[in-house]
């Protein structure tokens, strides 16, 4: 699914980055747990969390992952801004609750990282 | 554009200075030339401005749409002085890009004299397409340099002769140090795509040593990491001077922690690391006493696909 569509599933602002048309996710990790997220997520994935800090980009910079979407409406701290600057890494926030932003995009086709 | 070509434009207007980028054989005219030489001068230039220059300093600058006002008006005089736009604003070489660049964003300005300093004399000028020229100059040659260094590095095993290679890396990584966390990881991770390591094995060995990096800081005074690269296997080395782990069985268990609310505030601490670190790794071994510190060692093959 193009970045794009997610970002309007989700009703989503951008915080940093640009969404490029030729990203296409398929797969979704939802975790506020770091540890947790490097055991299940997929390169290339989306992340849903609700930490803001900037493990959350170093993590996702380790596992592959290119796109981070912060729920109910957290702002990324400014360092976290600047990291994923430079890790080429696209934040974006929404202001739905983590079990609503899950559910929208399970319903819109994405798969879970954990499914074979 | 990606993310990283944004982040260097940034990086770039920031660092590069007025005087970096400017046109510096700069074209210009004395005020009292005639407007029908100031034609001349833009038509056989094909420019549509130049700085007005008297005794070398910036006295006015005229454009291409004085010169059609003076055409339709024809009133008042006929030189340059007449129908140019006095009291000039100027940037000095020295200044950053980022200064020129909201200037022609504030104030509408299709061009800069440049001046030096001490005596105010002309020594560029600088448009938006000069600022834009330079900077897909200076990004070229960074993509360039990255490009050059991806092939050096990829070859680096063919290019030795020895009977055996490995390359060596060194970190250190100090306790409680929270912001540069994964750093390390991060560091290892770009050097080990550079080498041409597959992704698979490349992103093992990243998330190993970032769960490792993160228990140095945040169980540990700090400690050093070392990554062995040779053709068939990545070795890695944790260690640490204390406090160490009294029962690594226990340690492994999945969920078992000794974190305390910080660390997992952080989103870590959760039992999950060691494991982890196991599950990313071909070999892993940990040795640890307790008051003197623990070793790690890991190893990833490099066929293990």
């Amino acid at each position: 699914m193009k970045l794009e569509k997610i970002i309007k599933i989700l009703d989503a602002e951008v915080c940093c980055g640009t969404v490029r048309n030729d990203w296409d996710i398929a797969m979704v990790g939802a975790s506020d747990l770091m540890s947790d997220v490097l055991t299940f997520i997929q390169p290339d994935a989306l992340l849903l969390t609700g930490l803001t800090n900037p493990q959350v980009v170093r993590t996702a910079d380790v596992a592959e992952v290119k796109v981070i979407c912060f729920i109910r409406g957290k702002k990324p701290t400014e360092e976290t801004i600047k990291l994923a600057y430079d890790k080429e890494i696209v934040l974006f926030k929404t202001q739905f609750s983590m079990f609503k932003a899950c559910g929208l995009l399970y319903r819109a086709g994405l798969a879970d990282c954990l499914q074979k | 554009m990606n993310n990283a070509g944004i982040g260097k434009i940034q990086e770039l207007i920031y660092d590069l200075s007025v005087g970096d980028v400017m046109k510096k054989d700069v074209i210009s005219i004395s005020p009292d030339i005639s407007m029908y030489k100031l034609k001349e001068v833009l038509r056989k230039n094909r420019i549509s401005g130049v700085p007005v220059v008297k005794n070398g300093c910036s006295v006015g600058i005229i454009s291409i749409e004085d010169l059609i006002n003076w055409l339709t008006k024809k009133s008042a005089g006929s030189s340059v002085k007449d129908w140019m736009t006095k009291n000039v604003v100027t940037v000095y070489e020295d200044e950053k890009l980022i200064q020129a660049i909201s200037l022609f964003d504030q104030k509408g300005y299709g061009r800069l004299p440049v001046v030096e300093r001490k005596e105010k004399k002309v020594v560029g000028i600088v448009t938006k397409g000069v600022i834009i020229e330079s900077l897909l100059r200076e990004i070229e040659i960074d993509y360039h340099e990255e490009e050059i260094r991806r092939y050096r590095m990829s070859h680096f095993f063919e290019d030795v002769t020895a009977d055996s290679v490995t390359i060596g890396l060194i970190y250190q990584v100090k306790g409680g140090d929270v912001m540069n966390g994964g750093t390390v990881a991060g560091n290892i991770k770009k050097t080990l795509k550079r080498l041409d390591i597959k992704p698979d094995i490349y992103r093992r060995v990243a998330i190993a040593i970032y769960e490792a990096e993160m228990n140095l800081i945040f169980y540990t005074d700090g400690g050093e990491v070392s990554v062995y690269i040779k053709p068939e296997s990545i070795c890695v080395n944790v260690r640490d001077h204390g406090p160490g782990i009294p029962d690594v069985k226990d340690a492994l268990r999945l969920g078992f922690s000794t974190a305390p609310n910080w660390v997992r505030e952080l989103g870590f601490g959760a039992g999950i690391g060691l494991n982890n670190i196991q599950r990313c790794s071909d070999k892993m071994i940990i040795n640890s006493t307790v008051g003197r510190g623990t070793i790690l060692d890991i190893t990833v093959n490099m066929d293990t696909l």
